[in-house]
């Protein structure tokens, strides 16, 4: 089973340096090096490197490669101009997620796509089979890169400290391509999974290691896991597919109704979206603390009024904020900020109550 | 070694008691605490409570997951640390001695003879 899994191009440096790594999505990575709170404490608090070189990227170009984007994904491609970078996502008919993406604009007729690694083949057999009609190529260029993410207040800073190119005035979601940092060539995107400020630096996966040794060894970053990463996101109420998002919901119901621009024209989805929207939600993703010190995990049931109402998507202690914090869908009357639901935790109704989300907002700098 | 003290008896599932007279005092071992990270909440039965060999008595609960915790010999909890439900790091800073968990009455003393020495647990998890 373990040969089949596929391995980062840091894999022996991050067994080197001690991590626990398992499988996830298709993959042996990086759970945690020293321990999850130190290093999702780095991140809040100074600067932490990640490998997430699993990511897919996907290539789309040819003349009419805005015009498909368009077609197939639910934000508004069109606002973007060349070095800017969009959260989208790839809708089925019945406008659920087939996958949440980023969308980075090289040109008009090329866009590079940042997808989950677990659905990289089913997003390149996606788009290519719907990108029948439409002068365009979709492109599987996963191998050609591994990713690492800099995220952090001090994120900025240290990338900088180890460029020539000046990126001071590089905003959020946008990014620069042949930035050379350590060396390496690399695309520079200011985006982030965590909640902070940071880059995502895609490099060739034989320069990873050269980037990754001057990220943490000259500049001092945390080497940080997929668990931090976890812990980091729900902090930020960001979604993670086959949690909060799959093919049995829409955007509405994720609260990412703002995503969705249905003004843009017609895309994968739309009709499906402008009929929920009509009708109203039945459901909604919504944030909740629990009232207790027993952390509520994924999967755990969520009760009312004596019944079941839904099931933790997202569960755990917030290393940050020390709380236990979650995510459910629930029942739409049951989502308003104050409402007290309760957690089965090994037969225990723990109480929930649901709150304003993002559970951390990063302090203005 | 340090991390594996002489003077306790371990359990495969990663628990040691520490046997004085009729009486043994529980916790995990230094390779299950670490193997967990963090721990955050630690889930302990009521003084007064009947366990059993091997059946789970509580859990340990780290930021990313929840183990269960197997009690090592049977027989009746007569006393539970309360100083884990506002301290629960103490299981990763000293899982023998200030993160123990339970003292059993051992109702079958004979059930020790099933557990392993400092040097055949060391083994053990050496050969996972």
């Amino acid at each position: 089973m373990s040969s089949e899994l596929k391995q980062s191009p840091l894999d022996a440096v991050h067994r080197s340096l001690g991590a626990k790594m398992a499988p996830f999505a298709g993959w042996t990575m990086p759970i945690e090096y020293g321990g999850l709170v130190a290093e999702h404490m780095a991140v809040r608090t100074a600067v932490g490197v990640f490998d997430v070189s699993h990511m897919g990227e996907i290539l789309v170009r040819g003349r009419e490669a805005l015009k498909f984007i368009q077609s197939v994904t639910c934000n508004d491609a069109a606002r973007l101009a060349d070095g800017q970078a969009q959260y989208s996502a790839l809708l089925t008919e019945q406008g659920t997620f087939v996958d949440d993406i980023l969308v980075h604009r090289f040109a008009e007729d090329a866009y590079f796509l940042c997808v989950n690694a677990a659905n990289t083949d089913k997003d390149v057999n996606w788009l290519t089979q719907r990108a029948a009609g439409f002068e365009v190529e979709v492109h599987n260029v996963s191998a050609a890169y591994a990713q690492l993410a800099v995220q952090g207040p001090q994120a900025a800073a240290l990338v900088q400290s180890l460029t020539t190119d000046d990126l001071t005035g590089l905003g959020y979601y946008r990014f620069r391509r042949e930035v050379v940092i350590a060396g390496v060539p690399t695309l520079a995107a200011r985006t982030g999974y965590t909640g902070e400020d940071g880059f995502e630096l895609y490099c060739a996966p034989d320069d990873a290691e050269r980037l990754w040794t001057a990220l943490t060894t000259t500049g001092g970053a945390t080497p940080c896991g997929l668990g931090a990463r976890n812990t980091l996101r729900l902090e930020a109420k960001m979604v993670l597919y086959g949690h909060e998002i799959d093919e049995t919901v829409t955007p509405l119901e994720a609260d990412l109704g703002w995503m969705c621009k249905l003004g843009k024209g017609d895309f994968l989805g739309r009709d499906a979206l402008l009929r929920q929207k009509e009708t109203g939600l039945t459901r909604k993703l919504v944030g909740f603390e629990v009232e207790d010190r027993v952390p509520v995990r994924d999967g755990y049931p969520l009760v009312a009024d004596g019944r079941e109402i839904g099931h933790v998507t997202s569960g755990s202690p917030s290393p940050f904020l020390k709380k236990n914090i979650g995510l459910a869908y629930l029942p739409i009357d049951k989502t308003a900020v104050g409402t007290q639901v309760f957690a089965v935790v090994r037969g225990r109704e723990v109480p929930c109550r649901i709150v304003s989300t993002p559970f951390y907002t990063r302090p203005k700098a | 070694m340090a991390n594996y003290p002489d003077d306790l008896q371990y359990s495969k599932d990663h628990e040691w008691i520490r046997v004085t007279g009729d009486t043994g005092r529980v916790g995990i071992t230094h390779y299950a605490q670490e193997s967990l990270g963090d721990v955050v909440y630690v889930d302990l039965p009521k003084v007064g409570t009947t366990v059993k060999a091997n059946e789970p008595f509580g859990s340990v609960e780290s930021v990313k997951a929840v183990s269960e915790l197997f009690a090592p010999v049977s027989g009746e909890v007569i006393e539970v640390n309360t100083k884990l439900a506002d301290a629960p790091e103490l299981v990763n800073s000293s899982p023998y001695d200030e993160g123990w968990m339970i003292v059993i009455k051992l109702s079958n003393p004979s059930e020790l003879d099933a557990l392993l020495s400092a040097a055949e647990y060391e083994d053990f998890i050496n050969e996972k």
